[in-house]
């Protein structure tokens, strides 16, 4: 068997059983981000060298006896806005040039100190915006299930690597599916946690109100494990909540027998794809199959979330990404006339069109004689949407819809329609806005052979009870253990 | 006010005023909160506004903060939060300053002054936290260049807006002082403007005496004194007064104090025009300060400086002028009271502290919580020259040796042979000496020139190392000379 067919369980379980050494399996991830990530892209940096290093480290702490973390021995990649001290942080930004992080994000130290290795840094949307990956400014990210689409976004990166059997897991964020959806596209599995569970401090803010770190593997348990090392409470997050996830593996198996699966009908509209209705209504099928009870429910503010969405999350944006300027770190635009135009040009060369775009939005939505219009309002529909949810767990456990409204579609169809990108999102949002956990996992295949993803949603803090639907359905079905075909060499250089 | 149009016109003034908060950390950071460090050594990720940085209030700034604002009689807010106040400039790392907008702290107090005489009431309306921001070093010559300092970043201020409702520069000065007084006895800031860590913007306008709408208003800024202050508000209320009886408007618009063409310019233009997009930063969680705390922080407030300069007048019968002085610093105040609690007479005690105490502690540079002699000690020494044991010429002597070697009293009297001669028989003996000595003065005072008996007094004195009893002395001599 490949190893790297081995989910992230599966490989640490091997590790500590002697079946396989850390080295043995990091070298065939490297050999494999080797053979297959010139074509796939998903990796902005790779490193080598020093992930074979601490693999060593690794079995030899192993071998001493020592008892080591959950993730010994096991490599991890990371999303290219998430600092690790020593590397580069890039946001997948020219603007972030040469920046090299000082510290470890909470989520990183944690990684660390389960024992995991960092394999590296994953591509992504330019500073998490976009639904493709394409407004990345290091190349095409491309879906391992068919190279002429795209990935999803903005963790194209981390869910391409993850689906290309390159990485068993990699950590991406989440502000607006950004998690769910490439996992969907990518046919693996992507956790976006309650807002406050997972520590932010160090993930480079897009939109601070929504923004989630989480991880992204090939299986539920490892989403579970996963969550359990880089969850719980953080003094450096004043958003971070109180206490820690604990005890999600263990509970994965006590299946859904009388758990409620809520559907809300605004989720299957127009807009849907039919494949990936049938896909998803399949897939609520076969929980009921299961022992779960299937009910009704409305979500009836859902035609507001992206317009909600574009204005909450462009405000934040414009005053997060006011700070590269030229002036600390990053680029900076050569030979300044005077300040104003040091400002300009490093941020008009430096940032790229969709990117300027949701920063003047966000501008504009929070201007004098705007504000109010916009911004207030926009608030106070996202309050209407927490209480819509609210009032739908009343009748439910978890809320069942399709995470993307299509499969993966192809590269450059939707880069010069904002708008139409913007509807790529138009099934997560919801879940970012009102800060509840959610998850996408794999539940079928288009004709043409493309992944479609089940998103489950559950109350605040209750991880513990998506996970369990999740694996319940996964342990019902294969789809996760499908595997991309391999591509055909790259043409041209490596990374 | 010379110009004889601003006669016809009343100022109408309030300020808004910036205190470095004396806490030993930044407000959302871990870094050092202090001065003097060489450049950018108090930074750190979240200061500094690097990618992933994240802020965390320091809970010693907010509680200094509520501290000051129950001082100042506001009301603390039961939900508060935290705004950006987005605008670019090299000072910010984050180009947005973290403030607070709608929902301040604290609002709605006030604070009594003394101006001119009269005490007068000047309501503030709101205080509220921000973090400061760095400052830009500008280097000559050569290569030349601009760099930042960081280490300001992030340290705590307070901002305390008071009320249009001062008068006059006279009136904004002396709010200003009683502001450093009230918060210095708090110990919340230094309030040193020569330092920075007490910043004055000003409001200015000024409408035709009695009428009740509000003039144009001018923001005057860059005064960082407060002999500044009550300088470029007399300046900027007779420039408004002037313009307006030449039939000039007055521009809204923010001026710089120039202090040596003694004029306020207009700031360019561009540099004012800022939309800062307030809104709620999504960093930080609502300040929701516990009942128990702010209840905590009320039990604890002092008896403020000027209700304290009040009843130091009445309770110990002291002038006005000593009074205000012993109140000036909460320190010297409770040192006078613990000299009285400890038996001195009220006003030998502040005799001794005004004069020679004070003076001392200035030459050696330290507070008066370091000055080695304790309340005791001028209890002690305050008997002595009551019961006519010490003079009062040799008391400075013992005071000044009670200053520098933290001995006491009386043994430093004993040691010293500084004890009042009262033996008449021996003065007797120095003033039949001096007599014969000074025979023009001797006559001089008997032709009448009263004048004369205060030189051979002195004499006696100075025969005596001051040791003689002035009393004793004076009868001798009028006997003598009788």
């Amino acid at each position: 068997m490949d190893p790297t067919d081995l989910t992230l369980h599966e490989a640490a379980e091997a590790m500590r059983g002697g079946g396989i050494s850390s080295r043995e399996y990091t070298a065939a991830c490297l050999e494999r981000v080797r053979r297959v990530d010139p074509v796939f892209g998903a990796f902005v940096e790779v490193y080598g060298e020093e992930a074979l290093e601490a693999a060593v480290a690794a079995d030899r702490r192993r071998a001493a006896g020592e008892p080591g973390g959950a993730l010994a021995g096991v490599p991890v990649a990371v999303k290219d806005n998430i600092c690790a001290a020593g590397r580069r942080a890039g946001c997948a930004s020219k603007i972030l040039d040469g920046f090299v992080a000082p510290y470890d994000a909470t989520a990183v130290e944690r990684l660390r100190a389960a024992g995991a290795i960092i394999l590296g840094r994953t591509n992504m949307d330019e500073f998490a915006m976009g639904s493709s990956t394409e407004t990345s400014s290091r190349g095409v990210t491309r879906n391992p299930w068919d190279p002429e689409r795209v990935p999803g976004g903005s963790s194209g990166g981390s869910a391409a690597a993850v689906a290309a059997r390159e990485v068993p897991a990699a950590l991406g964020t989440d502000t607006g599916g950004s998690i769910r959806q490439p996992a969907a596209l990518c046919g693996v599995a992507g956790l976006k946690p309650t807002y406050g569970r997972v520590s932010r401090f160090g993930l480079v803010a897009f939109a601070s109100s929504l923004d989630q770190i989480g991880p992204i593997a090939r299986s539920v348990r490892d989403l579970a494990l996963l969550l359990e090392v880089i969850g719980g409470h953080d003094g450096r997050d004043s958003t971070s909540a109180e206490g820690s996830p604990r005890g999600l593996a263990g509970g994965l198996d006590r299946g859904i027998e009388g758990l409620r699966v809520g559907v809300p009908e605004e989720f299957f509209a127009a807009g849907v794809d039919g494949e990936v209705r049938a896909s998803v209504e399949a897939s609520v099928g076969r929980m009921r199959d299961l022992g779960a009870a299937v009910v009704g429910v409305r979500l009836p503010h859902t035609p507001y979330a992206v317009a909600t969405y574009y204005i909450v999350a462009t405000a934040e944006a414009s005053s997060n990404l006011a700070r590269y300027d030229g002036v600390q770190y990053g680029l900076r635009a050569a030979d300044p006339r005077d300040l104003p135009d040091l400002y300009e040009r490093t941020r008009a060369e430096g940032l790229g069109p969709e990117v300027k775009r949701r920063i003047m939005l966000g501008t504009y939505v929070l201007s004098a004689g705007y504000h109010d219009a916009y911004y207030l309002k926009a608030l106070k529909v996202r309050t209407l949407m927490r209480r819509d949810f609210e009032e739908a767990f009343g009748r439910c456990d978890v809320i069942a819809t399709p995470t993307a409204p299509t499969a993966a579609f192809a590269l450059g169809e939707k880069t010069a329609d904002p708008l139409t990108m913007y509807l790529s999102d138009i099934c997560t949002i919801s879940a970012s806005l009102a800060g509840i956990p959610a998850i996408s996992v794999p539940c079928g295949f288009t004709a043409a052979g493309l992944p479609v993803g089940l998103q489950l949603m559950a109350r605040p803090f209750e991880e513990g009870t998506l996970l369990r639907a999740a694996h319940a359905y996964e342990q019902a079905t294969d789809w996760h253990r499908r595997r991309p075909p391999d591509p055909a060499p790259a043409r041209g250089g490596g990374v | 006010m010379s110009d004889p149009s601003a006669a016809a016109y009343e100022a109408v003034i309030g300020l808004e005023v910036h205190v470095h908060l004396k806490t030993r950390s930044k407000v959302f950071c871990g870094c050092p909160a202090s001065f003097g460090a060489p450049p950018n050594t108090n930074v750190c990720p979240v200061c500094l506004g690097l990618p992933g940085s994240l802020p965390v209030l320091n809970e010693a700034a907010l509680r200094s903060a509520l501290l000051a604002g129950l001082m100042l009689g506001c009301r603390i807010a039961p939900f508060s939060k935290f705004d950006r106040k987005n605008y670019f400039y090299p000072d910010l790392p984050k180009n947005y300053q973290i403030s607070q907008y709608d929902l301040p702290l604290c609002a709605g107090g006030g604070l009594e002054i003394e101006a001119d005489g009269r005490r007068r009431r000047i309501g503030i309306t709101r205080v509220h936290l921000e973090e400061d921001a760095g400052r830009l070093v500008h280097t000559e010559g050569g290569a030349g260049g601009s760099g930042v300092d960081f280490n300001r970043t992030g340290v705590p201020l307070l901002e305390i807006v008071s009320e249009p409702e001062l008068r006059g520069p006279e009136e904004a000065v002396a709010y200003l002082k009683e502001l450093r007084r009230t918060l210095r006895y708090i110990g919340v800031s230094d309030c040193d403007m020569e330092k920075g860590s007490l910043r004055c913007d000003a409001n200015v306008s000024i409408r035709p005496r009695g009428a009740a709408a509000l003039g144009v208003k001018v923001e005057v800024k860059n005064m960082n004194s407060f002999r500044a202050v009550g300088k470029a508000l007399a300046h900027e209320i007779e420039r408004q007064a002037r313009a307006l009886a030449e039939g000039e408007r007055i521009a809204r618009e923010t001026r710089l104090w120039e202090a040596e063409a003694g004029v306020t310019r207009p700031m360019r233009g561009k540099e004012e025009a800022h939309d800062y997009r307030y809104f709620p930063d999504p960093d930080l969680v609502p300040v929701v300060p516990a009942a128990a705390l702010v209840e905590e922080l009320r039990a604890s407030l002092p008896e403020p400086p000027l209700r304290r300069r009040d009843r130091f007048a009445d309770r110990y019968g002291l002038p006005a002028y000593d009074a205000e002085v012993l109140t000036a610093e909460r320190e010297t105040a409770d040192y006078f009271e613990a000299c009285v609690a400890a038996g001195a007479e009220p006003k030998a005690a502040s005799n001794l502290i005004m004069g020679e105490m004070l003076r001392l502690l200035k030459e050696a540079g330290i507070p008066i919580r370091e000055a080695k002699v304790a309340p005791a000690g001028i209890a002690e020494l305050t008997r002595l020259v009551a019961a006519g044991e010490v003079s009062g010429t040799a008391a400075k002597e013992v005071f000044a040796e009670m200053f520098a070697a933290g001995r006491g009293a009386e043994e430093i009297v004993r040691a010293r042979g500084l004890a009042q001669l009262s033996d008449e028989g021996e003065l007797e003996r120095v003033v039949g000496e001096v007599l014969r000595a000074n025979p023009q003065s001797a006559a001089d005072y008997r032709a009448g020139k009263a004048k004369a008996l205060g030189f051979i007094v002195g004499r006696v004195m100075k025969a005596t190392k001051g040791r003689a009893n002035p009393g004793l002395v004076n009868k001798i001599l009028k006997k003598a000379l009788g």
